[in-house]
């Protein structure tokens, strides 16, 4: 038939807007298999807040009385509390997320299993996590674990923090399960049918051929769940576990004077600033580097 | 009716699942304001939100240096920092401010907490709005501008009806996304006790001791809530997507 002859097509009333519309939605799945948004950071942020800082400061020094200590004094005075508080944090975070990491692997190879239950029970759980808020997953670990649990007789206490730690870890597990999901199938079909073709099975293909490929692919969502679960660890504060933005408010009140909330709450920000601003300018790099043409 | 409420009561005593928000109707009355507090709260925040990032996405394309460079500062503060953080800025840092003397001369608030939440909440997820329709905008293909501008079609009116309804169409998995994060970031209202689902719920099982039945009820409730929007998006966006791509 001649190609003047050929019908129309019936459903492309916007052809261009095609690509870019292709591109948008690759990179919405992309977003919503990494479960989280992600972080930009740049050194003009941690400039505007350590201006933010000095204000802060300054106006704190302004409301100083005859008889109290300067706001730097009060300050230093704090920042060995403040950064134990801080210490607390970084270590939750660290626990957190080897073992959501650690469950989320098992997770997500269970998404890609080839039987039935598991695939389904393993989606089921993923997404059950994925759509429950961080916070009401805290609340449950925090409420209906046992404060200690006793072990062929001996009592083992759980503290506040084991329990918050565990509450996180639960909501980044499903993330990194999206994660392992999502780089396992971004992998070409062909990868598959080449180590078939060479007498792989299923388990050697997988260990040996695909999950290699894929940690290039997962690492920079990994990385940037990372820098956002460390950023969720405050939500510990509203359940009673004393890090740094609970010492912070104990602090402030502590200390029982006005206009030391912004010196205060800049400075927790600075640090947490320091922490996170290497991560997500190391994943941008490893995400340029690595990055794919599809 | 009735009958369904006397089986959870039956199932109380029969078992000691305490389900006092089916059989209780102080707490079923409690619960159900609950809930209706955080569909409310979703429901503004959303509404005010892509209402922000259309304004935000608009002024970001203005040939004022001044007004792209607010814009962008107000997107680097609300993406990078904690939403708690920004609830706490808002309700403590200005909302302390923010006072009358009352009748009997203590300070009154001007701005309820509830307000607070739905400011807060909704200029977080904006910032994210204004970069999404932005990437969207910026996708629609600079011939069809000219096109327009060519009919005689004013700067604001190629925006409203030519550019952003496009945008929006291709920009809509995106905004899916982000506004299935916000429904579960109004639980963080529950920080500055605005009465949504898990601070009545929280109240309740201060009240009845059924700690473990409540976060259960709390768990699948958030979880078909999110689940629901999650499948009408998915319906819209399957809908209104551009045809001719993907399967």
């Amino acid at each position: 038939m001649s190609p003047w002859l050929a019908p129309l097509p019936q459903s492309t009333d916007l052809p261009v807007l095609l690509p870019a519309a292709a591109r948008l939605a690759r990179s919405a799945v992309a977003e919503r298999t990494a479960g989280s948004f992600r972080l930009r950071l740049h050194p003009a942020q941690g400039v505007v807040l350590f201006v933010l800082f000095l204000v802060g400061c300054g106006w704190a020094q302004a409301q100083v009385q005859p008889g109290q200590a300067g706001i730097i004094a009060t300050l230093w005075k704090w920042t060995p509390i403040l950064l134990g508080g801080f210490a607390f944090n970084l270590a939750i975070s660290v626990v957190a997320m080897s073992a959501g990491t650690v469950a989320g692997l098992f997770l997500g190879f269970g998404q890609i299993s080839m039987l039935l239950p598991v695939r389904k029970g393993a989606w089921l759980t993923t997404h059950f996590f994925r759509n429950a808020p961080w916070l009401v997953l805290l609340f449950y670990c925090m409420f209906l674990l046992p404060f200690q649990i006793r072990l062929f007789g001996v009592t083992i206490p759980v503290p506040d923090w084991m329990k918050a730690t565990l509450g996180l870890s639960l909501p980044v597990m499903a993330n990194v399960s999206e994660i392992v999901r999502g780089a396992i199938q971004s992998i070409p079909t062909a990868q598959w049918e080449s180590a078939a073709s060479l007498a792989f099975n299923r388990r050697q293909t997988l260990w040996m051929i695909i999950f290699p490929q894929c940690i290039k692919r997962m690492l920079p969502p990994w990385m940037n769940l990372y820098a956002i679960l460390t950023m969720a660890t405050v939500l510990t504060s509203i359940v009673g576990v004393n890090e740094m933005m609970s010492l912070t408010r104990q602090a402030l009140s502590a200390e029982d004077r006005s206009g030391l909330l912004l010196a205060f709450y800049s400075y927790v920000l600075f640090w947490f600033f320091l922490y996170c601003y290497p991560i997500a300018r190391w994943t941008v790099r490893l995400e340029a580097r690595y990055a794919v043409d599809s | 009716m009735e009958f369904f409420w006397a089986w959870f009561r039956w199932l109380h005593e029969s078992t000691g699942i305490n389900l006092t928000i089916f059989y209780d109707g102080f707490d079923r009355g409690r619960f159900a304001s609950g809930l209706l507090m955080t569909i409310r709260l979703s429901a503004i925040c959303i509404l005010l939100s892509v209402l922000i990032g259309i304004l935000g996405a608009w002024l970001q394309g203005s040939r004022l240096q001044f007004t792209r460079h607010v814009v962008y500062w107000y997107i680097q503060f609300f993406r990078n920092t904690p939403p708690l953080v920004q609830l706490y800025f808002f309700y403590f840092g200005i909302g302390t401010l923010l006072t009358t003397p009352g009748a009997t001369g203590g300070p009154v608030p001007m701005v309820t907490n509830v307000t607070w939440a739905v400011i807060s909440l909704s200029f977080f997820a904006g910032a994210f709005n204004v970069e999404i329709f932005r990437s969207g905008i910026e996708a629609v293909p600079r011939t069809t501008v000219e096109a327009a501008e060519s009919l005689g079609f004013s700067r604001f009116r190629t925006y409203l009806h030519i550019v952003f309804p496009l945008a929006f169409r291709i920009s809509l998995p995106a905004l899916n996304n982000n506004l299935v994060n916000l429904v579960k970031t109004t639980t963080l209202a529950y920080a500055i006790a605005v009465p949504e689902m898990l601070y009545v719920t929280s109240q309740i099982w201060s009240d009845e001791l059924n700690v473990p039945e409540m976060m259960n009820v709390l768990l699948v409730a958030y979880f078909a809530l999110v689940g629901l929007l999650v499948y009408v998006m998915h319906r819209w966006e399957r809908a209104i997507r551009v045809p001719g791509f993907g399967a």
